[in-house]
């Protein structure tokens, strides 16, 4: 029999086998340490909002008191003039968000695929390896700028038939050609990071060399690499900007008709703060993903 | 006497100039355990793997039920579905919960129903008492359960032979003991196996047959407690005093 190992609840009758002190109170120590650390949080609170006051304020009094003030102001940021062209920097704007949803979807398959590629271990498909290594190494070495002119210029130049002219479409082409490779070097990246051992244990499984790739590389592969590849589409995002070169009509573009008819600058500011809308929020959103994964790799002790 | 699960002859393995493995020869009959001794880097892990065909054997032959699966044209995926292999280090997909870990190979390589793969892997949860944990992801687990469901895993697709590779010595002493029982209760059952380990009181318990490995030979082996007691060898000798020493007899 158990005897008097502590009491069960609501059992009163017997006095209680040991002293536990009934209900807690914080003891004396706690409660200065307390008061201190209070103490020292409402003063750092107030050292940050004392010198962000400082900093900014004395920003701001530097800029509006400087003698191009009124010009600076007049020629960036006319905001009726901004609200009032802001609707055809929106419009233009739709141009940029289709490319980008177009060209995005494009560049995660062939991206993926190169990844695929590259890591892949087959010989049949050893030239394939080859020119997939080629073509990252060439298209993340080139600017984008150039990649976009040699296409949008040099394709309707070759005057091939049944190619099309169309500068928006090679625009496209050019941003898809670029960024797969970016992408598929993210992935391959992720691809690399996985440990042998999810391998041989899968293989042993009896999962074949395909299905391991499918249920257990890929899946956690693209779970790490989650967080670079949102960074990409955030660029992704502000790069579709510079088809606006080939005379597309995208944001930028509808910017730079306007400041054209009045030499003032306020349209580019307000196409910055179009794009500006939509990629905070994203870069925001992974800044925390990537501290979410680096809390859980770190919980796992994993380096 | 009826034909062997598994018969290894002169199996040999090289990494490079290095001898691995050298005139390996063993059979395990049905039903049987066959542990494995033997110092760090005798060749434990590399034979494991060589039966599983995750390594490459550079002479020899290793037979299954009287089948060569060692030959040139042999298809290593068809070969591992009937082998199941439970690793030191556990290898779960942290991806996938606990009962997915279990299901993915029978529903994808036995082609077994979703309902029927879910269902008995709730039997074999329960039965190693992990039902709670059905939904859980491995990281959420201690090592032994960790462990205890690798071994689920890897029998859910009823193998001819389950390989283990000292499943215990990444775990502490009070959850090697609940990962020993498994191999126990499944022992009892009748599973044949092929174990790697560091546990000499396992060894006795499970063993119908130990085998030193000493620098890629089997140097000595025969009924547990002749080995594990009574070993003829000077260099098992040798290592039986050290475990000894190391206090884990
Ligand atoms: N992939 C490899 N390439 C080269 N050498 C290897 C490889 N794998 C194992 N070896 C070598 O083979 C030998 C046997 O290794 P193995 O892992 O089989 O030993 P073990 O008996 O399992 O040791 P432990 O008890 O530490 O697990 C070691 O000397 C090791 O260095
Ligand atoms: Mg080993």
């Amino acid at each position: 029999m158990i005897e008097n190992q502590g009491r069960r609840i609501g059992d009163n009758s017997d006095p209680a086998p040991y002293d536990f002190g009934g209900a807690w109170q914080p003891s004396e120590i706690e409660l200065t340490r307390r008061v201190a650390r209070r103490k020292r949080n409402q003063r750092n609170a107030l050292i940050a909002a004392g010198s962000s006051a400082v900093v900014i304020g004395s920003l701001i009094v530097v800029l509006v008191t400087s003698p191009g003030w009124i010009a600076l102001r007049d020629t960036f940021f006319k905001w009726a003039y901004g609200v009032e062209i802001l609707p055809k920097i929106l419009l233009g704007f739709t141009t940029n968000m289709t490319l980008t949803v177009i060209a995005g979807s494009s560049v995660a398959i062939i991206g993926l695929m190169i990844a695929l590629i590259r890591t892949s271990r087959t010989p049949a498909l050893t030239p394939f390896r080859f020119l997939a290594m080629i073509y990252v190494d060439v298209f993340r070495g080139i600017p984008m700028l150039l990649v976009i002119l040699l296409i949008g210029f040099g394709v309707p130049a070759l005057q091939l038939k049944g190619v099309t002219n169309n500068v928006l479409v090679l625009g496209t082409i050019a941003v898809i050609i670029t960024y797969s490779a970016y992408v598929a070097e993210v992935i391959r990246s992720g691809i690399l990071t996985i440990h042998p051992s999810q391998r041989a244990a899968a293989r042993s499984l009896g999962l074949s060399h395909f299905q391991t790739l499918r249920f257990v590389v890929l899946p956690q592969a693209i779970k790490r690499v989650t967080p670079p590849l949102l960074n990409d589409l955030v660029a992704l995002i502000k790069d579709t900007g510079l088809i606006s070169i080939l005379g597309v009509t995208d944001a930028v573009r509808a910017a730079q008709i306007q400041t054209a008819k009045t030499f003032n600058y306020t349209p580019y500011v307000m196409a910055a703060c179009v794009f500006l809308a939509v990629t905070i929020p994203l870069t925001r959103a992974t800044d925390r993903m990537l501290r979410r994964t680096l809390e859980r790799q770190n919980a796992q002790g994993q380096a | 006497m009826s034909t062997p699960v598994l018969r290894v002859e002169k199996l040999r393995k090289t990494f490079g100039s290095e001898i691995v493995l050298q005139d390996i020869s063993f059979t395990v009959p049905e039903h049987t355990a066959t542990v494995f001794i033997g110092a760090s880097g005798s060749g434990k892990s590399t034979l494991l793997r060589c039966i599983n065909l995750l390594d490459q054997i550079d002479d020899g032959v290793i037979k299954l039920d009287d089948h060569d699966i060692s030959g040139a044209d042999i298809d290593p995926d068809e070969v591992r579905k009937k082998l199941g292999m439970v690793f030191q280090s556990f290898n779960l997909f942290p991806h996938m919960t606990v009962l997915e870990n279990i299901t993915l190979a029978p529903t994808k390589v036995q082609k077994v129903k979703n309902e029927a793969a879910i269902h008995e892997a709730f039997e074999l949860l329960d039965r190693f008492g992990l039902k709670e944990k059905a939904d859980q992801y491995p990281d959420r687990l201690s090592g032994g359960q960790q462990q205890r469901v690798a071994i689920i895993r890897s029998i859910a697709r009823h193998p001819r032979l389950l390989l283990l590779d000292e499943i215990t010595s990444a775990l502490d002493p009070v959850l090697v003991n609940e990962v020993l029982s498994t191999v126990r209760d499944l022992k009892g059952e009748g599973m044949t196996m092929v174990l790697a380990t560091h546990e000499m009181g396992f060894a006795k318990q499970v063993a119908n047959e130990v085998c030193y490995l000493h620098a890629g030979r089997i140097l000595e082996w025969g009924a547990p407690t002749a080995i594990l007691e009574d070993p003829k060898h000077p260099e098992t000798r040798e290592f039986i005093k050290r475990v000894h020493e190391a206090g884990r007899l």
